[in-house]
C-alpha cells in the first residue's frame, strides 16, 4: 500500500504527519521524496546502511561524426542543445535525460554519459519504540534542477509487502506529481488560514486529475478561521484529523521529537486513521 | 551590418527590453540604412532555455551584434559560440541604442551580466 502526504502550501506539517503516521503503525516504510530539502530524518533519526548515487544520461557529441544537421536540437523539448556555425552546444543542466537526441541522430554521433544529480540513502528507524521502520530519502546535489529522476530513484525502493508512506514536496508542480502518482491514498495537510486554503484547493485539483482518493488533516486547527472546514464540507471532502496548536507539540517539534513520543495518545489516533484509510472508508 | 536590438515593441521608438532570452521583440536592423524588421520573440514564454533558443534564433537570422540590457550565462555561451558580439547595459529607445552603437560609445561584453533565470520573472 502507498499513502502519500502532500499539501500545496509549504510548512503545513507534511513531515510531521508522515513521520508520526510511520511511527504509529507496523511494517511501515517512509520515503522522503522532498529531495530538495529532505527533513524526515530529523524526526526518524535513521541508521543509514546504504548510499546510492543517482545519475541521468546526458548527450555527448562526437565532433568527428556530427554534421550539424540540427535533428537533436529539433527533438529536444527542453532547449538543451544549440547548433551555431560549426559548434554543437549541450547544456547539461537543462537536459532531462529523455534520450531523444541520441535516438534520432542520423549520424549516430551522440553517446550518453552519466551525470550525477544526487543520491539516495536507505536505512531503518532507530527510535527505541519502533524497530521495523524502513527509511529512504533522496538528496539532490546543489545546483541541480532535476528533482523527478531522483524522486523516481527513491520510489524504486517502494516495497510491495510494506505500508509505504511518501513525504511529498510542497506545491503542485512536477516533483509533487512524480512523488504522489500511483498512491492508493493521499493525505493533504493544511492549516486553517486563507493561505492554507488557497493552496489546498490547488492540490485538490491535482488529486482529482490524478484520480487519487484523498482526505484532509487540519494542522494547528484551533487557529485561523473556519473557511477550510466549510470548503471541505461543501466539497464532501473528509477531514481525517485535527491537530491543535499545542505547546507540547510545538516544543517537541522544535527539538525534532515526534508528537507520538510526547503525547502517546496520538499513536492511537494515527493507528485509527491508518485503519480507516486501509479499509477504504474515505475512497 | 545587421544588428539586433531586444525591444518591448515593434518600432524604432519602442523601449529597449532589458531582457535578452525573454524580450518581447527582436528588432533586426541594418545599422547604416536603419531599415528594420520587428520579429515577435517566439521564446518569450519558453519553459526553460529561453536564452539559448533566442541566441540560436538570432544566429540563424545572420545577426552579428546584439544590443540588450542583460544576458545570462547560457545565452552568453550560445551567442559567443555563434560569433555574435553582445552589447549590454542598453536603455532608452531602440533608435537611441542604435545611434549610441554607431557612435562607438559602447563596447561589447566579455561575459554574462546576470544569473540564469533573470528574465523569467521567478
Amino acid at each position: 500500500m502507498i499513502i502519500s502526504i502532500a499539501s500545496g502550501k509549504g510548512g503545513t506539517g507534511k513531515t510531521t504527519v508522515a513521520t508520526n503516521l510511520a511511527l504509529s503503525i507496523k511494517n511501515a516504510q517512509i520515503l522522503d521524496c522532498d529531495v530538495e530539502e529532505p527533513n524526515a530524518h530529523i524526526f526518524i533519526k535513521p541508521k543509514i546502511q546504504e548510499k546510492i548515487f543517482v545519475f541521468i544520461p546526458v548527450p555527448q557529441i562526437d565532433k568527428t561524426k556530427c554534421n550539424y544537421c540540427g535533428k537533436c536540437k529539433q527533438v529536444c523539448m527542453y532547449n538543451a542543445i544549440a547548433i551555431l556555425n560549426k559548434t554543437t552546444l549541450v547544456f547539461a543542466e537543462l537536459c532531462h535525460g529523455c534520450g531523444s537526441c541520441t535516438y534520432f541522430c542520423p549520424q549516430k554521433a551522440i553517446k550518453e554519459v552519466d551525470k550525477e544529480i544526487g543520491f539516495t540513502e536507505i536505512g531503518y528507524g532507530s527510535t527505541s519504540f519502533i524497530t521495523d521502520l524502513q527509511f529512504v530519502h533522496g538528496k539532490l546535489n546543489i545546483g541541480q534542477a532535476m528533482a523527478p529522476p531522483l524522486i523516481r530513484a527513491v520510489k524504486k525502493h517502494i516495497s510491495s509487502t510494506r505500508v509505504n508512506i511518501i513525504d511529498a514536496p510542497p506545491g503542485t508542480s512536477c516533483p509533487v506529481i512524480e512523488s504522489i502518482k500511483e498512491s492508493d491514498f493521499c493525505i493533504l495537510v493544511t492549516e486553517p488560514t486563507p493561505f492554507g486554503l488557497n493552496d489546498l484547493i490547488l492540490a485538490i485539483e491535482v488529486l482529482r486529475k490524478l484520480k487519487i482518493p484523498f482526505g484532509v488533516i487540519i494542522n494547528r486547527s484551533d487557529l485561523g478561521d473556519n473557511k477550510t472546514d466549510e470548503y471541505c464540507q461543501n466539497q464532501n471532502i473528509p477531514i481525517l484529523m485535527r491537530i491543535p496548536f499545542k505547546k507540547e507539540i510545538a516544543s517537541a517539534y522544535s527539538q525534532g521529537v515526534p508528537i507520538v513520543e510526547v503525547l502517546p495518545k496520538y499513536r492511537e489516533h494515527f493507528k485509527e486513521l491508518f485503519r480507516r484509510i486501509s479499509n477504504g472508508e474515505f475512497n | 551590418m545587421k544588428i539586433c536590438i531586444t525591444s518591448q515593441g515593434d518600432s524604432l521608438d519602442s523601449a529597449v527590453d532589458p531582457r535578452f532570452g525573454r524580450c518581447q521583440y527582436f528588432i533586426m536592423a541594418d545599422s547604416d540604412s536603419l531599415e528594420f524588421e520587428a520579429v515577435k520573440n517566439p521564446n518569450m514564454d519558453s519553459m526553460g532555455g529561453a536564452g539559448i533558443q533566442s541566441g540560436q534564433f538570432i544566429s540563424d537570422k545572420g545577426i552579428k551584434v546584439v544590443l540588450t540590457g542583460n544576458v545570462g550565462p547560457n545565452a552568453y555561451q550560445t551567442l559567443n559560440a555563434a560569433g555574435i558580439k553582445v552589447v549590454i547595459g542598453m536603455s532608452g529607445t531602440v533608435k537611441e541604442a542604435i545611434e549610441k552603437y554607431k557612435k562607438g560609445e559602447i563596447k561589447s561584453t566579455d561575459g554574462p551580466s546576470v544569473d540564469s533565470h533573470f528574465g523569467s520573472g521567478q
